[in-house]
């Protein structure tokens, strides 16, 4: 097997254990864990990509994880700031008991 | 397939399909570090050291601590009486398993399955430095501005709310 393939299979499932938690488990913060995994399976695949495609020296796929792990470091806490938001409101961390908007 | 790559693959899924399937939090937490740092070790195995030194940084040492402490703050380290799954639980299993089997069909089919493999890539910090500080300028100042602007939008969410404005 191709050492590309190896590594796009893994951020494969990756992505889908991580795709898997976060439409399954109730707590808030494990769905925020889920999401996580599925960003760091997508800069998996650009490293990947960056190592075994053609011109490396650009550097592309590199400065994209970069900006995506900056990127995903703001989102992790503004998503965190959320919950505990949520938690002051609400009392609960669970998913499904924050249904006010539902019809 | 190297042996090195197959330890951290088992290393990674492993321990991601524990943080997600754990009953406690605390558990679940210190699991997604471990695949972090796997991670970080693939990045390295593949020649990006900056980007997997950044990532120990960055995952390991900001984001997996940020998740304690919300767990801290949102007091559900201990596992509640409920059940921890919803209730339409087989249903994201299934659409997360035909994800996965679409992915894995359409890169085992893929023309990049057959490319020969190249050498390794020769670069160094250096030009990542030199690169972030002249193309990639702009997008480097704009990233600074929203990593600021996302902290205190964070700080400002997460404060108490006002007695009058209950």
């Amino acid at each position: 097997m191709n050492p590309l393939t190896g590594y796009l299979l893994l951020a494969a499932l990756l992505f889908s254990i991580g795709l898997a938690g976060a439409l399954t488990r109730r707590n808030a913060i494990l769905v925020l864990i889920g999401i996580e995994l599925m960003l760091n399976a997508a800069n998996l695949n650009f490293i990947a990509f960056w190592r075994y495609g053609p011109n490396p020296e650009a550097l592309t796929g590199v400065m994209f994880v970069l900006f995506a792990i900056a990127i995903a470091a703001a989102e992790a806490a503004v998503g965190l700031a959320l919950i505990i938001s949520i938690y002051r409101h609400y009392k609960t961390t669970n998913v499904n008991d924050v249904n006010e908007l539902k019809g | 397939m190297t042996l090195a790559f197959a330890i951290l693959a088992a290393l990674i899924v492993v321990s991601a399909v524990a943080a997600m399937t754990l009953r406690n939090l605390v558990h679940c937490a210190l699991c997604l570090a471990v695949a972090f740092i796997g991670l970080a070790g693939t990045y390295l195995q593949l020649g990006a050291q900056f980007v997997g030194l950044s990532q120990v940084l960055v995952y390991v040492g900001a984001v997996a601590i940020l998740i304690v402490f919300a767990i801290l703050l949102t007091r559900s380290g201990e596992p509640g009486p409920g059940r921890q799954f919803s209730a339409t639980a087989l249903m994201g299993v299934a659409i997360a398993l035909a994800v996965f089997a679409v992915l894995g069909k359409v890169i085992t089919s893929s023309a990049v399955a057959k490319r020969g493999v190249l050498p390794a890539p020769q670069t160094s910090v250096a030009q990542l430095g030199q690169k972030l500080m002249t193309d990639y300028i702009l997008p480097l100042e704009v990233l600074a501005l929203l990593l600021t602007a996302a902290m205190i939008g964070a700080v400002i969410i997460a404060l108490k709310e006002k007695e009058s404005a209950k």
